[in-house]
């Protein structure tokens, strides 16, 4: 047994029973399972043999299901839940289409090499798009099963019940046969159709809602015991035999030019192996870790600087987007005419809003391990898209992609931030280069400098009110720092790809995004620009999707002025957005409308929102508090956050004291999980109301560490969050009810219900995000 | 390199490193432990803590050397199968969202309830408050720890 075989018994062993530690050949490949410990289920991947690692096939319904011969079932899916307990919801739709016991299902996730491609996870699209498929190929099997139990037991179909995954005659309950008893072990040989993975089915139909019984219960998250009892599921932790450690070297200032590199600074150093030197991407290998890090900054290297300055320092931001000639200028959506109906209004008003660049500043910086044993490549990473990486690796490594598998495991929050993931790339060429298995580990300043950032706005909006207070113009209109967008693991794009040099020509285009609501205003235009900075290549402001990439600056602006309207209006800002809302009289497919109506009432009912105009009434003292809503829509998620906030007059602090937050998601899964998912998703949104900003001079970032790039704390934490589950839907409790993601909407509108807050606080009004405390203090002195 | 024996969640461990080498890089990687996590090197985040006689220390800058005292790391909350009440706790509140964190945060509580055994909201705050959370999972952290206390949440 190799060092991973041995973590993987020894985990067996302390985990599962003997019964379950059942190891079951199937289609070539060794399955291990184990049902009660379904949470360590990435490990199995490790019981794989030595490559190559062609794709499951998703039209077979064995690459999906497997079911033991002890009546316990395996799924596995192309998706990787990074925390919300989308594995564990997986298993609740597939176990209720299957007619299966929940308790004995285990789902394995995002190992490319034993689990379909449906992308890793991303856009919150976990349930509303990949679920489908999974919900049809459970079904499909369940037929299957009754059919050859139909056999087994000598009656029709349609004579025969089940339940927990037993098969019996109606009549005669008595007569019975188990799923295991029926196939376990065995394939099911079953081909299914399907243009693409998303649309994969057999001939079964799903069942309607009212039948499924584990949809709609709080199940406990299979991943959390591995949490908490220090269990190896995570990919930091992964050893192999001769594996070696990495650290980067970065250029000092962006846009820099390596000159040169004296190996001999270190190649006395304990441990020491090796520099890895390509272009502008240098990396010290050594035997230990601490002995790579003390070589890594030991390491002397040549720069030059780049003659032009690559950005301008923070402060100076948005003068140079404002300045700058857009790179792009994409068409506008408009209704009526947005000048005239401004030109007709009795009330003008506008005002521009600012967000600046935020980081992903994942609490555990970039990190993944390669192994080239065997002439493969296998990577254990945390990436969320382990599928891309595995195909981004085999382009820049220039190997088959059957040589490449990509093992996912647990790690830390990440968010979009693996959507590039440059640790993983960056090992497998490592390991390619010393022909060992190598681990590269970023650094905290590394990983806060240097990690994908979400773009910088700059929002300038209109609006114009009848003499009645109604609105009749509302006009957006974007600048978006966000040329040279970054794809996903796009080999050509990822960080070493560039420091390399061997990178695309051409930029991504990037782009920008417009407020998402339902109000019906007769003359609105949403436009926007894309705008660049100096560097584009190389650059540690290169932009990515960070979760809900572009929500919470456009809410941000949208959702601060429709509160400025209703001032303006001298209207309560809950009645002012209801009136927009019902003044449509047409509703999208999915009842965004409806739904939106009712998340809103959801929320000022939950909250106990008695109508004012805002702001509150002035008090006196060193506390001033108030109240603050903003509404939007994700994709199809209605979102409604109404929070009430302190505002310290001499420190500039804001406490936000109580969060309440109505949600329609469609059809929920797991309530807990999901409250559990809006919790996190509302108080990142808090945080990066509250705290985040990438700061830089004129050479290089200078936010890279927790003093210099703040973050929410336990000390911020709201006294009471309140979550309501809404299903707004005009037919609530319709077969067919979808389910839709809930990743991130929750944080969308946090940053404008902060902001209305603060306003109806202290009269002050904040247009440039983040409110820290001196910024806060800046404004209230006026 | 020099020779250093620890008490590690009650067992010696001797280990053959340079006196400088941070307590994290043995524990993980010499003593293969998945409990300390490496956040940011600094000493700013808690992911990496461990408990040394019985406070919450952080092992990414505690060299080797530096090291008096028994030391506990997540791995030895656990008595006789049973989990930690503070443990149990994590899960009774389905605390975790990534997970990475929480072993500092566990540490964290379990060491503010030796204090501490009832503590007051802003006594737990206090504490918590240097151990961060980028899956932002404070509020059920500190709903846990008062199931762990015993005090209404």
């Amino acid at each position: 047994m190799n060092a991973i075989e041995t973590l993987l018994a020894s985990v067996l062993q302390k985990h599962a029973s003997p019964s379950r530690r059942e190891f079951l050949k199937t289609s070539g490949r060794l399955v291990v399972s184990f049902t009660a410990a379904s949470h360590l289920a990435p490990l199995a991947a490790f019981a794989q043999g030595a490559g190559p690692y062609p794709d499951p096939d998703y039209k077979q319904l064995d690459s999906w299901i497997v079911i033991h011969q002890d009546n316990t079932a395996t799924f596995f899916v192309g998706k990787t839940d990074l925390g919300q307990g989308t594995g564990t919801a997986f298993r609740q739709i597939m176990s209720d289409e299957l007619d299966f016991d929940f308790a004995r299902t285990t789902c394995i996730m995002g190992t490319t090499n034993i689990t379909v491609d449906q992308g890793g996870s991303g856009g919150s699209d976990a349930l509303q798009t990949d679920g489908y498929p999974m919900r049809r190929v459970a079904a499909e099997a369940r037929r299957v099963l009754l059919d050859m139990a139909s056999q087994r037991l000598g009656v029709p179909v349609g004579q025969l019940s089940v339940s927990d995954s037993v098969v019996s005659v109606t009549a005669n309950p008595s007569q019975r046969v188990t799923y295991g008893e029926l196939i376990g072990g065995n394939r099911f040989n079953i081909a299914l159709t399907g243009d693409n993975i998303n649309q994969t089915t057999g001939i079964a139909k799903m069942k309607s809602v009212r039948d499924m019984k584990n949809v709609g219960m709080s199940h406990r998250r299979d991943d959390i015991p591995s949490k908490v009892d220090a269990s190896p599921v995570w990919a930091v932790g992964v050893k192999v035999p001769g594996m070696v450690h990495a650290r980067n070297v970065k250029p000092p200032v962006a846009g820099a030019e390596c000159v040169s590199v004296d190996e001999s600074s270190v190649s006395g150093m304990p441990g020491f192996i090796r520099v890895v030197r390509e272009r502008n991407y240098i990396a010290v290998v050594c035997e230990r870790e601490e002995q790579a890090i003390a070589a890594a900054r030991r390491l002397k290297v040549t720069w030059s600087k780049p003659t032009a300055a690559p950005f301008p320092s923070s402060d100076k931001l948005f003068d140079y987007m404002r300045a700058a000639k857009p790179t792009s200028s994409p068409a506008p959506t408009a209704n009526g005419d947005i000048e005239a109906g401004l030109k007709s209004a009795a009330t003008r008003i506008e005002a521009e809003y600012e967000v600046p660049f935020q980081g992903h500043t994942s609490i555990g910086p970039a990190h993944a391990l390669a192994d080239p044993s065997n002439g493969q490549m296998t990577i254990y990473s945390n990436d969320m898209k382990s599928y891309g990486l595995r195909t981004g690796v085999a382009q820049f490594l220039k190997i088959p992609r059957d040589q490449v598998r990509v093992v996912w495991m647990q790690g830390p929050q990440v968010y979009g931030r693996t959507a590039a993931d440059d640790a993983g790339f960056e090992a497998a060429f490592l390991a390619q280069q010393i022909g060992r298995p190598v681990r590269v580990q970023w650094m905290r300043d590394e990983e806060t400098a240097w990690d994908t950032k979400g773009p910088a706005y700059v929002m300038k909006m209109r609006g114009g009110l009848d003499a009645q207070g109604n609105l009749v113009a509302l006009d957006y209109e974007a600048l978006a720092a966000d040329y040279g967008h970054l794809g996903y693991n796009e080999f050509d794009t990822v960080l070493i790809a560039q420091l390399t040099g061997r990178r695309k020509q051409t930029p991504a285009a990037g782009g920008y995004d417009a407020p998402d609501d339902m109000y019906a205003v007769p003359n609105r235009r949403s436009a926007g620009h894309v705008v660049s900075l100096p560097l584009v290549w190389e650059t540690p402001l290169r932009t990515g999707n960070l979760r809900d990439p572009n929500g919470p600056q456009v809410t941000f602006a949208g959702e601060s002025f429709i509160d400025e309207l209703a001032t303006a209006a001298k209207a309560d800002p809950v009645d002012f957005r209801m009136r927009l809302l019902t003044a449509g009289k047409t509703d999208d497919p999915n009842f965004k409308r409806a739904r939106s109506i009712a998340v809103v009432k959801a929320a000022a009912d939950k909250f106990g929102w008695a109508p004012r105009p805002s702001p509150a009434p002035r008090a006196t003292g060193d506390i001033a508090t108030g109240r603050g809503f903003a509404y939007a829509y994700r994709n199809q998620t209605v979102v409604a956050n109404a929070v009430d906030v302190e505002v310290n007059r001499r420190t500039g602090r804001v406490w936000v004291k109580r969060i309440v937050c109505s949600h329609d998601c469609g059809l929920v899964i797991n309530p807990e999980a999901l409250r559990g998912t809006i919790e996190g998703a509302l108080l990142h949104g808090l945080s990066r109301a509250l705290h985040e900003e990438v700061t830089f001079d004129a050479e290089k970032v200078t936010s890279v560490d927790w003093r210099t790039s703040p973050t929410m704390t336990h000390a911020d934490t709201p006294a009471q969050i309140d979550v309501v589950l809404v299903n707004g839907d005009p037919n609530p409790n319709r077969p067919d009810l979808q389910h839709y993601g809930a990743g991130e909407a929750a944080l969308k509108p946090m940053l404008a219900a902060v902001a209305n807050a603060i306003y109806d606080a202290t009269g002050v009004r904040m247009r440039r995000a983040p409110f820290r405390p001196q910024r806060v203090l800046a404004a209230l002195k006026g | 390199m020099a020779n250093f024996t620890l008490s590690v969640n009650g067992r010696p461990q001797t280990v053959d490193v340079e006196p400088t080498t941070p307590l994290l890089y043995v524990l993980r990687n010499d003593l293969d432990l998945q409990g300390p996590r490496f956040g940011c090197g600094l000493g700013q985040c808690g992911s990496c803590t461990v408990l040394m006689n019985g406070v919450a220390t952080r092992s990414c800058v505690t060299p080797v050397s530096a090291v008096k005292g028994p030391i506990t790391t997540l791995e030895g909350l656990a008595k006789d199968g049973q989990l930690h009440p503070v443990q149990q706790a994590w899960i009774d509140e389905q605390v975790p969202a990534c997970g990475f964190c929480q072993n500092g945060q566990m540490l964290t509580a379990v060491a503010l309830l030796q204090r501490t055994p009832k503590p007051t909201d802003t006594q737990i705050r206090d504490a918590m408050a240097p151990v961060l959370c980028r899956c932002f999972t404070y509020y059920r952290i500190q709903k846990a720890v008062k199931r762990a206390a015993g005090v209404q949440a």
